[in-house]
């Protein structure tokens, strides 16, 4: 495999030498990919904004011995000119990409479901149709089901009796009476509710929803997130809820 | 891998932005057959701008003292700040002979995924500028990037309270660039044509 294309969106961006930089991008057949991009940092460069995060690329690239280069880029989508105007939405944004490139540990391994979850979540952002953080909080539900750790929302988590009480984020999701370890978190009804909604993608019910289930939500879902990722999600600390 | 000294030389090189390990190595030999004077030289400038350059407590720029030159000069309009990232886009639109407000220097872009908030760059400072009334106009000139856009629009929103003129450089920048790298004349028609930020 010496030159190969694909369409991703590009998660992030580090300078590299003088002018260069080394662009990760979540491919849709390939995985994740790391190439360089020459000249990209220069006046005259021929890339422009085709290889800034959240962009939506048609993309070549030249396998390398270390890293492989780009050769080629075309705009599908241009995702981040509209999140940048934005604040609250562009932090989501971020917070996404982060996430998209955490759960895909390995490069060049195909993550088909995370690529298109990540575009969907994206295309949902920019249209601000809902509130920035509800579309954040749903992509972290899906997204960490994709990976394998979806939490139990319906029933408990250790021994399946429908009649929950507790959120215990070590004992995979909502716990029962019998089952919640001691310091889980009670949250309302209505917060549990909101994660069933918006993991089923039922935003007719998640917009519907009250400011503090959505704040509960957010916490024990950013709690749940962090908890599955060793290091944590950096950006989340700064996005903004308005 | 070479003997100590030598190693920690390298190693000490690689840690240099834009210095990848062959690059460290060549500087290293370089240095080892180059005369003592020169070296010796060279240590002294890289002890003394540590030892002697400083921020300026207006506006963040490098300075010999207090305040920056920009600053201490009294011929700058006092009514307009350009906010940048780095020292070195001061230098860039200094060249341009466009601009003859004030500075500020954010010391970076906000960038959530390196960490890097709001609060760890100087806008509190730059707020505390603002708000004795006297800026009637503030040109956010952070890079043609997604970051300093971003960082921009941040701004524009805080500041947008305050009812002053906000404008953006006009495009013609390179998207994606950094603005170091643009050329005197774009980055000067940039200025000229700045456009009103509405957020
Ligand atoms: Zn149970
Ligand atoms: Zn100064």
């Amino acid at each position: 495999m010496n030159l190969y294309r694909d369409e991703g969106i590009v998660l992030r961006t580090q300078k590299l030498g003088e002018a260069d930089r080394i662009v990760t991008v979540l491919t849709k057949r390939i995985g994740k990919v790391r190439g360089v991009a020459k000249g990209v940092r220069r006046t005259k460069s021929r890339w422009g904004a085709r290889l800034e995060p959240f962009t939506h690329v048609d993309l070549q690239l030249h396998t390398g011995r270390s890293l492989d280069v780009i050769t080629q880029a075309e705009t599908l989508r241009p995702y981040g000119e509209a999140l940048v105007t934005d604040y609250p939405r562009y932090t989501a944004g971020i917070a996404m990409l982060e996430t998209a490139d955490r759960l895909t540990m390995g490069e060049k391994e195909p993550a088909l479901r995370q690529f298109l979850l990540l575009v969907g979540g994206l295309r949902t952002l920019v249209e601000g149709d809902h509130e920035a953080r509800l579309v954040l909080d749903a992509y972290f539900l899906r997204s960490l089901a994709v990976a394998g750790y979806a939490p139990a929302l319906e029933s408990c988590a250790r021994c399946s009796t429908p009649a929950i009480r507790a959120f215990a984020i070590q004992a995979g999701g909502v716990v029962c009476a019998a089952c919640r370890p001691p310091g889980a978190a009670v949250p309302a009804a209505e917060t549990i509710g909101l994660m069933i909604a918006l993991t089923r993608g039922d935003w007719a019910s998640a917009d519907a929803s009250e400011a503090r289930h959505r704040t509960e939500c957010s916490g024990l879902v950013a709690a749940y997130l962090q908890w599955h990722l060793e290091h944590g999600i950096r950006s989340l600390r700064h996005v903004e809820r308005l | 891998m070479y003997e100590g000294v030598v190693q920690n030389l390298i190693d000490e090189l690689g840690l240099l932005p834009g210095v990848g390990p062959k690059s460290a190595q060549r500087i290293a030999f370089h240095l080892l057959s180059a005369d003592p004077a020169d070296v010796k030289r060279l240590a002294h400038v890289l002890l003394e701008v540590k030892e002697r350059v400083r921020f300026c407590r207006v506006c963040g720029n490098v300075a010999a003292e207090e305040e920056c030159r920009i600053c201490r000069d009294t011929r700058r309009d006092p009514h307009v700040i350009c906010v940048v990232e780095e020292s070195k886009d001061v230098v860039a639109i200094e060249k341009t002979r466009e601009f003859r407000g004030r500075y500020h220097v954010l010391g970076g872009a906000i960038s959530p995924i390196e960490g890097v908030g709001p609060d760890d760059l100087r806008i509190r400072e730059l707020m505390a500028r603002l708000a004795d009334g006297q800026v009637t106009e503030l040109i956010l000139a952070t890079d043609p990037n997604l970051e300093g856009e971003a960082t921009a629009t941040y701004l524009a929103r805080l500041v947008k309270p305050m009812g002053l003129k906000v404008t953006r450089l006009a495009s013609g920048l390179p998207v994606g660039g950094d603005l170091e790298y643009a050329d005197e004349v774009t980055l000067g028609r940039a200025f000229e044509g700045r456009r009103l930020l509405d957020v």
